[in-house]
């Protein structure tokens, strides 16, 4: 099972669409893992003849039948990482009238996003579901160091080594939720951990 | 008191620009500094003419950060209601007049990273304000105008002079047209299209930029409505505990004013939502104007702007 219905939060917490097809003459999809899902369940021969498919798979084997999809360029990255310069570039030649398509877990679209913003797309303007991992990339507010997907609260800063609280405080510049010190006035005194939305 | 601070001013130039447009320039009374503004910012103009008081709204095209004087460029409308006549055949130099703080409906996004202008007659002036503002912070922007002919194009020698690679000119009767499908592809990611000009341009050009994927977000317009005349109507303020006349040529706001009730507004163009009054009952027919409500709300019968819509019909009370 690849969706996942959030709780609602509050207003800082990112909230997530369906993708729908929009009209314009270049789309640009960017999905990791069941993200692909998404792509499929919105793919049409017309569509996929304008639209170019940035793609990491992280272990699942989606990337097969993306390419089935026939659409005018395909990508597979091994990871964010790898992928983000070709990301930048092609958001830096594209033209107004870009739709971009984002789907699967919360770190790829929130990063993604934080770039086209940067090359000037409204935030607004760009469609975003969720699928597959509910991990989250975290930011410790206090070294400022990113722990990739964090799936329990509280947890350690992979920097600081801080114990850190989960919270839904949101920064869209850095595409990253915040992370507080737990234990700051009584160290050591730490909650058990769980999984999130436990 | 409603509506944005008022500051009285004299007019201290009077200057005919073609057959149909003049400008006039304020200065303040008490030879104090006006406030600075954002490019795309208009004021309200109060005209006393006889014992009808009109506010009309007009773009302010003067530089944002001079502060000496306010300027605006007023068409002559000889099927208005009255306010550009005045202006033209009754104001002179030296006279005492009453302006309102600049008030914004129409500013840059300074987050794009180009500024596509599109103006259509004179639609031009809130972007030769706006022109001088990104000037100072050397922005990135391009104007399309379209007017009617080379002998009512206000500004264009100006414009074309200062700025002759960023300004494009189209003549209607030389039958020169602005190609939007073309002028839209290709804009880098990042372009914001403003447009101020006759509501059918306005359309265009948002019709446009929608078909070709341009975000809502992307996409700035202003279009002043001046309120119609129309029928007669009788009006019920509940709060004020009034029955007031609307004649056929004022709005139901100009007679809400004229009957001592201070009712809110900013823009008296249908743009702004200020004014937006709950109707309590109503038998009758609303005639909406705005383009502040939804479709919906419209249809509701629950809300009215008074600035530029009326009703016909036989009982209307507002919550006002």
């Amino acid at each position: 099972m690849s969706k996942f219905e959030f709780p609602t939060s509050i207003l800082s917490r990112p909230v997530y669409g369906v993708l729908e097809a929009r009209p314009g003459h270049q789309h640009l999809m960017i999905a990791d893992a069941e993200g692909a899902e998404a792509i499929l369940d919105i793919a049409t021969p017309d569509l996929m003849a304008k639209t170019h498919i940035i793609f990491i798979p992280k272990g699942t084997d989606f990337a097969d039948k993306l390419r089935t999809l026939n659409p005018a360029q395909f990508y597979e990255g091994p990871s964010y990482a790898a992928s983000v310069s070709r990301i930048q570039r092609v958001l830096q030649d594209a033209a107004m009238g870009l739709q971009l398509y984002l789907a699967g877990t919360e770190g790829l679209m929130g990063q993604v996003q934080s770039e086209a913003m940067k090359a000037g797309i409204p935030h607004t303007a760009i469609q975003t579901e969720h699928r597959g991992s509910i991990a989250r990339r975290m930011q410790c507010v206090h070294c400022k160091g990113i722990t990739e997907d964090v799936a329990i609260d509280p947890f350690q800063c992979s920097h600081c080594n801080l114990n850190l609280f989960v919270r839904d405080h949101y920064s869209r510049r850095l595409a990253a939720y915040q992370a507080v010190c737990i234990d700051a006035e009584d160290p050591g005194n730490v909650p058990a951990q769980k999984g999130l939305y436990e | 008191m409603s509506g944005a601070e008022k500051i009285a001013v004299r007019v201290t130039e009077v200057t005919s620009l073609n057959e149909l447009v003049t400008r006039f320039r304020f200065e303040r009374l008490d030879g104090a500094l006006l406030p600075t503004f954002s490019g795309g910012a208009h004021t309200v103009v109060e005209m006393k003419d006889g014992d009808v008081t009109r506010l009309n709204p007009y773009s302010l095209m003067s530089d944002p950060f001079d502060q000496t004087a306010y300027t605006i460029s007023v068409r002559r409308d000889d099927e208005g209601r009255g306010g550009s006549l005045f202006l033209h055949n009754s104001v002179c130099v030296g006279d005492e007049m009453v302006i309102s703080n600049p008030v914004n409906l129409f500013s840059l996004d300074l987050r794009a990273k180009k500024h596509l202008m599109i103006a259509g007659g004179i639609g031009i002036t809130p972007f030769l304000a706006q022109i001088k503002q990104l000037d100072r912070a050397h922005g990135n922007w391009e104007l399309h105008y379209a007017c009617r002919s080379a002998a009512l194009g206000s500004y264009v020698d100006y414009l074309t002079s200062t700025h002759p690679n960023d300004v494009n000119v189209y003549y209607d009767d030389q039958e020169q047209a602005i190609n939007l499908e073309s002028l839209f592809s290709g804009q880098p990611l990042g372009t914001h299209v403003y447009v101020c000009g006759p509501k059918g341009m306005i359309n265009w050009v948002r019709g446009k930029a929608t078909e070709l994927g341009w975000p809502r977000e992307a996409i700035h317009y202003e279009e002043f409505l001046a309120p119609q005349p129309g029928k007669p109507f009788e009006v019920k303020l509940a709060v004020s505990n009034k029955v007031i006349q609307v004649g056929e040529q004022e709005s139901l706001l100009e007679a809400m004013e004229r009957s001592g009730v201070d009712a809110p507004y900013l823009c008296r163009g249908g743009a702004c939502g200020m004014c937006e009054t709950r109707v309590i009952d109503y038998t009758g027919n609303f005639i909406h104007r705005d383009h502040w409500l939804e479709d919906e709300e419209h249809s509701s019968g629950e809300k009215i702007m008074p600035c530029v819509s009326r009703f016909e019909g036989k009982t209307l009370v507002l919550d006002r």
